[in-house]
């Protein structure tokens, strides 16, 4: 269900966006007053989104630790999966976010109802498939910033010679942009396919992943294929960089779609599961160090509460402290 | 064990195909044996909760107060405001289902709301509605959906029917943490008086006379001299437990399963036989006769009252350093929430071994420290002396508890004294074992008799990779250090498993340790004939 209305949305949303190119009016809009919107509500909603996050304190110290504890000096401790130190905590958090640490131990568990047994297999494709996606687009983002810089700096031009390196095709293919879409490409197939992730997917997971292919597809197909005019989309581009907006009659309608759906991408970015980019580094389970016992931990929030205390407890039970012989600290009750 | 419990050849049946409806068209279904009876009034108002009213779960209505609705909003408010890890967890879950297969209530169920993903979703949906303008906006589209009572009865099957194990956190990208989850959403429900009273009964007792059980002064005392004796009979040693005794060097505090039920009891009598060998200065209490914490089951602000009494009997007593036994939970309270809760410990000292010097540098704030690391150090000095062929008639394999390990790092140190302490020991398979630990199923308050088969589903994984070492290596003993684990995995492997028995690592050490004066050892500390010497010594 879920999935063939979001397919719907996104053609909704190409079409448009190619329409819109190939009107002149629609065209200027696409082209200036889009991205603009786009841009303010990207950085608005993120700014937002992260002050809400960090307005809530983290009252408690709550590692998960997947590794030996740091205890006896002679037992060799998890210096990253059990962090002890702000700067193995760092590491942990670079191994999260760079190489997906904790997806990589991802198993499948199978039960085979002779035994019965369990069984449990490494399954590292969706960590793969995640990880070639997450790495495919940011050397393709990072590409992208020859639009927006004049001269294209040195280290675009050398992202694009090792993504280039194999010099198929003319123009040169850029592997990124393939393995980007082939990623996707996995990542829609399994959530289709696995019944139950099928069974928890939301409209919003369908819909980010259609728009990041459709993202894809049609810049593939306008550097490969359409060959759109280059000088008039740097123009373009240069031009919102600038604040100068100009908006070329030469650049194919396809550009406008791909463009539209970029804009798309940016408002819809901050509203959706997509803020897990940044959520990730404030996520209090990855980012604490696991010294819970050596360095203590503020609440901001603490707060009395009631409770039951020593002399309360004595006087409850003075007869029964007095019948056992045990110690008690004030020899006669307040009733006598 | 209940009639009503299929044998295991049925339970296994296990349907993993979801349903053809959409799950919030999928309403709840109260079936006997799969969850837990309603906190009792008598319990709700001791401990000044809300709405104390007598009602269960298979009640059409739930006497919820009126205004339960913005009770449960403006609760969820205000914890969306006093933690991050709640705000963060609505928010960044992709679903990319890597924590479905991870939990074990799924594993053992096939329900699909028992998927981490999908317990999550079930306040996530509510989040989004009533908190975020695109759920209000699209409805069901942005995958929201309106606050009903059928809501609240849903939470409450799916709440409690998690273990807080974080299992699933140890896999997910993001390091969502179910436990969070759950423990927020039992919060809203307690808000308007909705709760078990298998986690309440033990919150009310404990808060009244220092332990779960509700043992009294005498009785703990009664308790205490009685493994006395027993000890005395076994090994012809008389120990000397002080109880209360102010200016002892060390709190030593311990579940109260441990003096109280079986097989913990053997490990008391395996840590009464380490303190009078090694000649600790040590001394128990009655006012603070329980580390573990229900609380921890049914609020922050439960387990911070709970908790209180540690620190304030160690004030009381000034002693120098706290020692904690084994129990799992108990350490997640202790290592990730005694300090900041009820801390700074400052009339208290670094915890240094009096018999090693060991400083335990790891402990330097909050001042206590686990049994297990107290004596792998003590082993590592060569400082007691143990005869492992004592235990040769155990073929022993290792559970790691959820909260040590997942919620601490406490792996290596009971593995040691285990390699010390015995010679037949196997790991189980390491999917299931260290921080991957599958729990026993009936973890977080959710040990009792009427969700027993609920229970033997979320215990499947564990027994099941019991059963693996059992058949291959001949596995007969399952160590642990958790109070719950004694408890509940005897019925879980007798069920999945039979001829695995239960004990606690400090019993194993109470057999191997050698005594002075201690008279032949003929039976362990259970009074079973230990393997006659000369079998050992041809094998």
């Amino acid at each position: 269900m879920h999935a063939w209305t979001a397919l719907i949305t996104i053609i909704i949303l190409a079409v448009a966006g190619y329409v819109g190119g190939q009107l002149s009016a629609t065209r200027v809009l696409i082209g200036t007053i889009v991205p603009y919107v786009a841009i303010g509500i990207f950085l608005v909603g993120i700014a937002w989104r992260v002050i809400a996050w960090a307005r809530s304190p983290v009252p408690f110290r709550i590692p998960t630790t997947c590794g030996q504890q740091k205890s006896l000096p002679w037992i060799k401790r998890a210096r990253f999966d059990s962090p002890f130190t702000p700067g193995e905590t760092i590491v942990r958090m670079l191994l999260e976010v760079l190489l997906f640490r904790s997806l990589f131990r991802n198993t499948r568990a199978e039960l085979r109802r002779e035994g019965p047994r369990l069984l449990y297999e490494e399954e590292k494709w969706l960590w793969l498939g995640a990880l070639v996606f997450h790495w495919s687009m940011l050397v393709v983002l990072l590409r992208h910033l020859r639009f927006f810089r004049e001269p294209t700096p040195a280290i675009v031009l050398l992202l694009q010679r090792i993504d280039g390196f194999f010099q198929i095709g003319a123009p040169v293919v850029y592997w990124t942009g393939v393995t980007m879409l082939a990623a996707l490409g996995y990542l829609l197939w399994r959530r289709l396919k696995i019944p139950q992730v099928r069974y928890v997917s939301l409209f919003t997971d369908y819909f980010a992943l259609y728009l990041l292919m459709a993202i894809a597809g049609s810049g593939i197909w306008l550097r490969y294929f359409t060959k759109t005019d280059i000088v008039g989309v740097k123009q373009l581009t240069l031009g919102l960089m600038t604040f100068t907006p100009v908006v070329p009659t030469t650049v194919a309608p396809l550009f406008f779609m791909h463009l539209f759906l970029v804009s798309v991408l940016l408002a819809y970015f901050p509203f959706s599961k997509l803020v897990h980019m940044p959520g990730i580094f404030l996520s209090p389970t990855r980012n604490l160090p696991n010294n819970s016992r050596a360095v203590r931990h503020i609440n901001p929030w603490n707060y009395p509460v009631k409770v039951h205390t020593y002399e309360e407890w004595e006087e409850e039970f003075r007869d029964k402290l007095i019948a056992a012989g045990l110690p008690l600290d004030k020899e006669s009750g307040n009733h006598v | 064990m209940s009639e009503q419990v299929p044998k295991p050849e049925e339970l296994v049946q296990i349907d993993y195909q979801p349903p053809a409806k959409p799950w919030m068209d999928v309403p709840v279904e109260f079936r006997r044996g799969t969850f837990c009876y309603a906190g009792a009034k008598k319990n709700v108002e001791y401990l000044g909760f809300p709405n104390p009213r007598d009602w269960q779960p298979m009640d059409e209505d739930w006497k919820l107060p009126p205004n339960w609705r913005e009770i449960i909003l403006e609760g969820m408010r205000d914890r969306l405001q006093k933690f991050r890890s709640f705000r963060l967890f609505m928010d960044i879950c992709v679903r990319c289902g890597a924590c479905a297969d991870k939990c074990h209530f799924y594993l053992g169920s096939g329900d699909p709301k028992n998927m981490p993903v999908l317990r999550a979703e079930l306040i996530r949906s509510i989040y989004r509605r009533y908190f975020t303008w695109t759920g209000r906006l699209f409805g069901r589209l942005a995958g929201a959906r309106d606050l009903t009572e059928d809501v609240i009865k849903e939470w409450f099957y799916y709440f409690y029917q998690c273990t807080e194990c974080r299992r699933c956190s140890v896999f997910c990208p993001y390091g969502i943490d179910t436990a969070e989850i759950t423990m927020i959403g039992r919060e809203l429900l307690n808000l308007v008086g909705c709760n078990i009273n298998w986690a309440l009964e033990p919150a009310a007792n404990c808060f009244r006379t220092g332990n779960h059980l509700g043992i009294q002064p005498h009785g703990f005392k009664d308790s205490i001299e009685f493994a006395i004796d027993e000890l005395e009979d076994l090994t012809g040693v008389r120990v000397e437990v002080p109880i209360a005794k102010k200016g002892a060097e060390v709190l030593f505090i311990m579940p109260s399963a441990d003096y109280f039920a079986s097989p913990h009891y053997y490990t008391l009598l395996g840590y009464l036989l380490l303190f009078h060998q090694i000649g600790l200065d040590y001394t128990v209490s009655p006012y603070a006769s329980e580390g573990g914490n229900f609380g921890l089951f049914i609020s922050h602000e439960m387990m911070k009252r709970l908790n209180d009494k540690i620190y304030r009997e160690a004030k009381r007593l000034k002693v120098k350093w706290l020692l904690g036994g084994e129990c799992g939970h108990m350490w997640r309270v202790l290592h990730q929430y005694m300090d900041t809760m009820n801390g700074p410990a400052d009339f208290l000292e670094v915890p240094k071994s009096p018999i090693t010097g060991t400083v335990f540098e790891h402990a330097k704030s909050t001042k206590m420290i686990h049994i297990c690391e107290f004596t792998a150090d003590l082993i590592r000095h060569g400082k007691i002396k143990l005869d492992p062929s004592r235990n040769d008639h155990w073929v022993v394999t290792y559970h790691d508890s959820c909260n040590t390990s997942r919620a601490m790092g406490l792996l290596e140190e009971p593995r040691y004294i285990l390699r010390n302490v015995c010679r037949n020991f196997y790991e189980m398979p390491e999917n299931t074992i260290r921080e991957q630990t599958f729990c026993c199923g009936s973890g977080s308050g959710l040990g009792t008799d009427e969700n027993l088969e609920a229970r033997l589903r979320g215990g499947l994984p564990r027994a099941n990779a019991v059963k693996y070492v059992r058949d291959r290596y001949g596995v007969n003993l399952l160590a642990c250090i958790c109070a719950i684990d004694k408890a509940t995995l005897p019925t879980l492997l007798e069920y999945w498993c039979p001829g695995v028995e239960v004990a606690g690592v400090h019993e194993l050490v109470g057999n191997a340790l050698v005594v002075d004066g201690e008279k032949e050892r003929t039976t362990d500390l259970r009074g079973q004939p230990l393997r006659r010497k000369e079998v050992t010594a041809n094998a």
